[in-house]
């Protein structure tokens, strides 16, 4: 199994960590890479979009022609869970809590509304135990930082975590997306999760 | 996962309360520290306008400093360098999605009270600003908000952590335009690194208490680091960078990312510099994208470049003895 961290910018080193020691605890052989360009991207089973600034890794990935393929690759099935800023490229639709519509490129495939910021500046991040219950994940501790929201979901998107009234994490077909970064913890099942996604899909 | 080594728990920066159904936690150091790490790679860009921040957002920065007069403006100005205007602050804010840093005094806990307050994402307690305390630097665990301190050697970086930095960036000379010093600090810093990681192996636990007394840090904080190897906080590279080459290279050295100062907007093709240091930072080990990144630009158009030997005032030395 071949998985990719898009490593344009952002936490790329511990999305690297989190899958190898999800692949290890899953007893999956396979290699783990950060990728960046439209070749390396071709070779993927299943590709982490990380935190970091959407807006940013968006405008570097268009300019890389990246996301081009990134998007006939989810098209064609390939697994992929986007985390945080990773939510915002996956969505069809963004706007920012303060600022509003922007131009900054999506990737147009996960049938949601994001709330960019949607908690607030830094001091607002938070950390909280939250559940992930349709991926089997009773407790895990969700790490907020400058955190968007899904205000809104389409037909065929299924809610996997809320935090109060709002979405945090959703699955539609082979997207996974949380607006929280299992990768700053300890806690792997979201990335086991993952790991599991991309294992069925290879079957 | 990021390496909290020095952290402490019972910081009054951190706030725990309950929101709805859940227990909250604020200003923890997997917060302040995670929300640095979500920077790596990227170029933080210094400002002084609501029109400059939202040129660096265009160009891809993943976050802005608002100051009230650029380093080499501080330079030329002298007297006393303060924070930037709390208005302009906002404004900016207001303006852009992506994060928005200030500067504060060095030691001035009032300044980042203030700064607190505005709300911005990270605060600065920078050298580029005349210090308000000569002996002391803010104990910063008192604060949700996460800082960023200089550094010109582990030493620093590591009084700078110990105090609660969530991120530390090697300083060069500010305002100069000139790399050099940049250079090497990080060189130091990696060296300093190496040293200690070479001591620890090697199971020389009275060397590494040596290094402690030396550090004046404690010995647990010097043996996390030696045990890790880095730096427990990511570390970004500042001071003089003024073309894609410079950030480039300085990404080489082992940065997590670039600060650019004077070097974007006291540059005529500021629009098109900007862009370019980001391509260079972001594509750093394809020498070709490079290229093509420096080709954008134009030598004749950077900031003239000042030799660090004449300086009457050296920055990057404010601060680095406490």
């Amino acid at each position: 199994m071949n998985v990719g961290i898009l490593s344009v910018q952002g936490d790329v080193a511990e999305n690297v960590s989190a899958v190898r020691a999800a692949m290890s605890a899953l007893g999956i052989k396979g290699t783990v890479s950060q990728v960046k360009t439209p070749d390396q991207i071709s070779k993927l089973d299943g590709l982490i979009i990380p935190g970091g600034e959407s807006t940013m890794i968006g405008q570097m990935s268009l300019v890389s022609g990246a996301i081009k393929t990134i998007k006939e690759k989810i098209q064609a099935g390939m697994p992929v869970f986007g985390i945080c800023a990773g939510l915002i490229l996956l969505s069809k639709n963004a706007k920012d809590r303060v600022v509003g519509k922007t131009g900054q490129p999506l990737l147009d495939l996960l049938d949601v509304r994001v709330e960019r910021n949607s908690f607030g500046r830094q001091k607002d991040s938070f950390e909280a135990d939250i559940s992930a219950q349709p991926l089997g994940i009773a407790k895990t501790k969700g790490v907020f930082i400058r955190a968007p929201s899904i205000e809104d979901i389409g037909k065929g998107v299924e809610v996997v975590s809320k935090f109060n009234e709002k979405i945090v994490a959703v699955k539609q077909k082979n997207i996974l997306a949380t607006s929280f970064h299992p990768e700053l913890t300890n806690d792997i099942s979201l990335h086991k999760y993952f790991v599991g996604m991309i294992a069925k899909k290879k079957k | 996962m990021i390496p909290l080594s020095g952290n402490i728990d019972n910081a009054k920066g951190k706030i725990h309360h309950k929101v709805g159904n859940f227990q909250v936690s604020r200003g923890t150091s997997t917060l302040k520290r995670g929300f640095a790490h979500m920077l790596k790679n990227g170029v933080v860009m210094d400002v002084t306008t609501v029109e400059q921040a939202q040129i660096a957002e265009e160009a891809g920065a993943v976050s802005v400093m608002v100051l009230d007069k650029l380093p080499s403006d501080v330079r030329k100005a002298g007297g006393v360098a303060r924070t930037a205007s709390i208005r302009v602050i906002e404004e900016i804010m207001d303006a852009v999605t992506i994060p928005v840093m200030a500067k504060c005094r060095i030691g001035h806990v009032y300044e980042a009270r203030v700064l607190e307050e505005t709300n911005v994402d990270m605060i600065d307690e920078s050298e580029v600003l005349t210090p308000a305390d000569e002996t002391h630097h803010i104990w910063k665990w008192d604060f949700t908000t996460p800082f960023v301190n200089g550094a010109r050697s582990l030493a620093e970086a590591l009084r700078r952590v110990e105090e609660g930095a969530a991120m530390i960036r090697t300083k060069g000379e500010p305002g100069t335009g000139n790399v050099a010093e940049a250079i090497t600090h990080i060189k130091k810093v990696n060296d300093e690194l190496r040293l200690i990681k070479s001591i620890y192996d090697s199971g020389d636990n009275q060397d590494l208490v040596r290094m402690a007394r030396e550090f004046k840090v404690s010995y647990e904080l010097v043996e996390q680091t030696a045990k890790l190897g880095r730096l427990p906080v990511v570390n970004f590279a500042a001071g003089g960078i003024a073309t894609p080459a410079d950030a480039a290279y300085l990404m080489s050295l082992g940065c997590d990312g670039i600060f650019v100062g004077s070097g974007i907007f006291k540059a005529e093709d500021a629009k098109e510099r900007a862009r370019a240091v980001v391509l260079a930072t972001t594509f750093w080990e394809d020498a070709d994208k490079v290229k093509e990144a420096q080709k954008m630009i134009d030598e004749r158009q950077s900031m003239l470049g000042l030799d660090v030997k004449n300086l009457d005032l050296r920055m990057q030395e404010r601060g680095s003895t406490a």
